[in-house]
């Protein structure tokens, strides 16, 4: 699905923050990048659909390598992977319906988007997801009305929307409370569960990461420095990517099962509601 | 011990005000300069000093013969004034359409650069030169009359807003566009899904008080027969028809002073 | 009904706004259109001028190219009475603008009467361009700078104390309750409690408007106040266009001089 070779990305200034980055994304999985400010999460994300053009190597999405892409076609490849951003980054003024649709702005011509006339499968599909992660009947609320949750949680529609192959995910609970924050990266994990779409996620909390994902990149420096399952990380890996500390009271117990998400949820159903009426 | 102990209690005792300028050479230096400037330039000015201590007599007479302000000619009053608001009107109009484009080239966050130092340029070199130059240059290419009017605040109009949208661009925050174009969206695309919705109330309201503001300019434009009131206040001052001319200005005033209701008005419901 | 009761009835479509919101906007849009069009009908032009326009201008520019350089020295004299008038009219701004001001602030004034009369002043200054002003006091002082410098005045009074008085309303109260309780008088409290929190706002407007009297003094010879304007109106109606653009071309210099100025300066003070 997603492989990454050789990945460097060299700033203007002298900063390196990509050092021959290596990686391979297979299988359905969700992907968690840990590692201290500044070891280059954040622009190895970017790089992918090239918000940041990295300085040399590869990425090869499904066959197409996205670094030889022209401008037309990089904009038809960047339809099919799905952003979501710490600081949401939805269009403020307008509604959740149209940051919604936003999501198919890839696959609709100029004229339907200034007349707003989505196709109505679109329509259905933004409906069934507002259903699905807990804002029915917010569709026509402005984007700056709502709460941080709130709006990442239409951050993540608006990347589903596009039914993306591969979801790049940026800090998306950096600037949420704790408790919101475990909510969005369940309903997160769900979501690209059960659409069979990997996700790769930067995360600067180590517990969530254990908590949800199925693999664990460790970065630092710019080099990967730890991949593998969550049940792998151990203080001494957290050393070598963060760097000395205490880290007891950090990493997970493996069978602390608790928190897992749960795949075999129906479609339809939301865990959300349910949860907050617990 | 003590002499130290002794000089902080000195210190202890001063206080200083805090001045703009701090160094007191330089806030004196400068106060002198500006002693020696206001010598200079009276000095150096061609004043006729008599004339103007005739001035204030003058003035009082001019004052007395301006009241009662003369409305008598409302016809022509009416004509002069209804051909500002039109010319401010037409102008503010087509400015605005023109401006979106000039704009959009002059945010540096959208465009590459050589349009962007393009339209920039031509934003920087309108604003330049004032109206009334811009006016006779046009007079001159279109003959007297309210089409040179209206193309100079025409050039007006579409420099201020333009300038007032590319820099709402260029503030606007960056994660709204990255976002956009991460879903693959065209740069139409993104022009009307991001960049239209957030600049648009700031652009209305810009628009709006350029209207107000091009009624005053209109009256400007007609002293070198580019239409307007302006024009007709420029042929009573010359007749010395000055209670005309007092019906005139109080003409201009009330029209300025309901554009700003107006406008502000307007500005308010775009909340 | 709005977009959001519109959307609870008819759950399966949605839609940006009523249909009642709609056809508000598309009248709106009307509206402006009609406007539009009324304004450029009625306007008594004459359109086949457009004809031949480009014609005309391609004509004009040859004419005014190459600039004639020994007018350079012509034109220093002027240029420098145009810089006195702006800036002497300036000064006197900030002598006067200051008092109406206070007396058009809601917070400073002393009551509705002197308000009204403040506020007046200041809608009376701005209405009226410079230009006209300047036409006015030529008739009052005859030609020549004195005019121009009572020109600018006139109308920078206004621009000065609108900004003025809108700071003055925004100032902090408490810092002006705090010294009344004191006992200080009327006087006291505006020099002590209002005047430091506007200064900034004084030095700052002072120094923008003085960019934009320096244009508007370019063009004040027109109407006979003196300035660069004088040269620049004798040579358009002599048809010396060399003339004119080596006259376009220092005002441009001084202009963007003056821009550069009042931008450094107001950097270091804000």
């Amino acid at each position: 699905m997603l492989t990454i070779s050789g990945l460097s990305k060299v700033y203007p200034t002298g900063t390196a923050a990509l050092k021959n980055v290596s990686f391979t994304v297979d299988e359905p999985k969700v992907v968690t990048i840990i590692g201290p400010s500044g070891a280059g999460k954040s622009t190895l994300i970017r790089c992918i659909n090239r918000l940041v053009e990295p300085t040399s190597g590869r990425i090869v999405l499904d066959g197409v390598d996205i670094l030889a892409l022209n401008r037309r076609d990089l904009r038809k490849a960047r339809r099919r992977m799905g952003m979501i951003f710490q600081e949401y980054n939805l269009v403020e003024r307008l509604t959740v319906m149209e940051n919604l649709l936003s999501g198919r702005l890839g696959y609709v011509g100029f004229w339907r988007t200034y007349r707003r006339k989505f196709p109505p499968e679109d329509l259905a599909a933004a409906f069934a997801l507002l259903k699905r992660v807990g804002l029915s009947g917010y569709q026509s609320t402005r984007a700056d009305a709502l709460s941080g949750g709130e709006r990442q949680r239409v951050g993540i529609s608006r990347a589903l929307m596009q039914q993306p192959d591969l979801l790049l995910v940026d800090e998306p609970t950096a600037s949420l409370d704790p408790k919101t924050s475990r909510q969005i990266m369940r309903i997160l994990v769900e979501l690209a569960h059960e659409r069979g779409t990997p996700a790769l996620v930067n995360i600067h909390d180590v517990g969530l990461a254990q908590s949800f994902a199925d693999r664990i990149i460790g970065l630092r420096g710019g080099e990967i420095v730890f991949d593998g399952p969550p049940e792998r990380v151990t203080a001494d890996v957290l050393t070598a990517i963060y760097g000395e500390e205490d880290w007891s009271t950090t990493i997970r117990r493996s069978d602390d099962e608790t928190e897992k998400p749960d795949h075999r949820r129906s479609e339809g159903e939301d865990s959300l509601v349910r949860e907050s009426l617990a | 011990m003590a002499a130290s102990s002794s000089a902080q209690a000195g210190d202890a005792l001063r206080w200083q005000r805090i001045r703009t300028i701090e160094n007191p050479w330089v806030r004196q230096g400068l106060a002198a300069l500006a002693v020696v400037y206001l010598a200079w330039s009276l000095t150096t000015l061609e004043i006729n000093w008599t004339r103007v201590a005739d001035g204030l007599p003058r003035a009082v007479n001019l004052v007395l013969r301006m009241f009662p302000p003369d409305f008598s000619r409302g016809s022509l009053l009416f004509r002069g004034t209804l051909e500002s608001v039109q010319m401010a009107l037409a102008a503010s109009f087509f400015g605005m359409i023109l401006a979106v484009p000039i704009g959009i080239c002059g945010a540096s966050n959208l465009v590459p650069k050589p349009v962007y130092l393009a339209a920039r340029a031509f934003i920087i070199l309108s604003r330049t030169f004032h109206e009334i130059i811009v006016a006779i240059f046009f007079v001159k290419i279109f003959g007297f009359g309210p089409l040179a009017g209206v193309l100079t605040l025409l050039v007006a109009s579409t420099s201020f807003i333009s300038k007032m949208l590319a820099e709402d661009i260029e503030n606007m925050p960056p994660g709204q566009l990255e976002a956009i174009r991460a879903t693959g969206a065209s740069f139409p695309q993104l022009l009307v899904y991001c960049i239209s919705p957030q600049a648009l109330p700031r652009y209305l309201g810009v628009s709006i008080y350029r209207l107000d503001a091009n009624i005053r300019h209109s009256t400007v434009v007609g002293i070198v027969g580019a239409g307007g009131i302006g024009q007709v206040l420029a042929a009573s001052f010359s007749r010395y028809d000055y209670d005309f001319s007092l019906a005139i200005l109080l003409t201009i005033i009330s029209l300025v002073f309901l554009g700003e209701f107006f406008s502000n008005w307007v500005r308010n419901q775009l909340r | 009904m709005t977009a959001s009761q519109h959307a609870a009835k008819h759950p399966e479509v949605w839609r940006r706004f009523s249909p009642r919101q709609t056809l508000l906007r598309y009248t709106w849009y009307l509206g402006v259109v009609a406007v539009a069009v009324w304004s450029i009908s009625a306007l008594d032009v004459a359109w086949f001028f457009f004809l031949d326009a480009h014609v005309q201008a391609l004509d004009m520019a040859t004419r005014m190219w190459p600039p004639e350089l020994g007018y350079f020295r012509k034109v220093v004299g002027p240029l420098i009475e145009t810089i006195h008038i702006a800036t002497l009219g300036t000064v006197a701004t900030v002598l006067v603008a200051f008092p109406v001001a206070f007396l058009a602030s809601r917070n400073t004034t002393f009551n509705a009467v002197t308000w009204f009369i403040g506020r007046f002043i200041l809608v009376a200054s701005r209405s009226v361009n410079t230009v006209v002003w300047g036409l006015l006091f030529v008739a009052i002082f005859g030609p020549g700078p004195m005019a121009g410098i009572w020109a600018i005045t006139f109308r920078s009074i206004g621009f000065l104390g609108k900004l003025v008085a809108e700071a003055i309303e925004e100032i902090d109260t408490g810092v002006v309750e705090a010294i009344e309780a004191t006992g200080a008088s009327r006087l006291q409290v505006l020099w002590i409690g209002v005047l430091p929190q506007v200064l900034p706002v004084i030095y700052g407007t002072t120094v923008y408007r003085w960019d934009i009297n320096i244009r508007e003094s370019s063009v004040l010879g027109f109407v006979g106040a003196g300035g660069i304007g004088i040269v620049l109106y004798a040579a358009i109606n002599q048809f010396l266009w060399q003339e004119v653009t080596v006259i376009l071309i220092a005002v441009f210099g001084v202009v963007i001089l003056s821009e550069f100025v009042s931008a450094a300066v107001r950097r270091r003070i804000t």
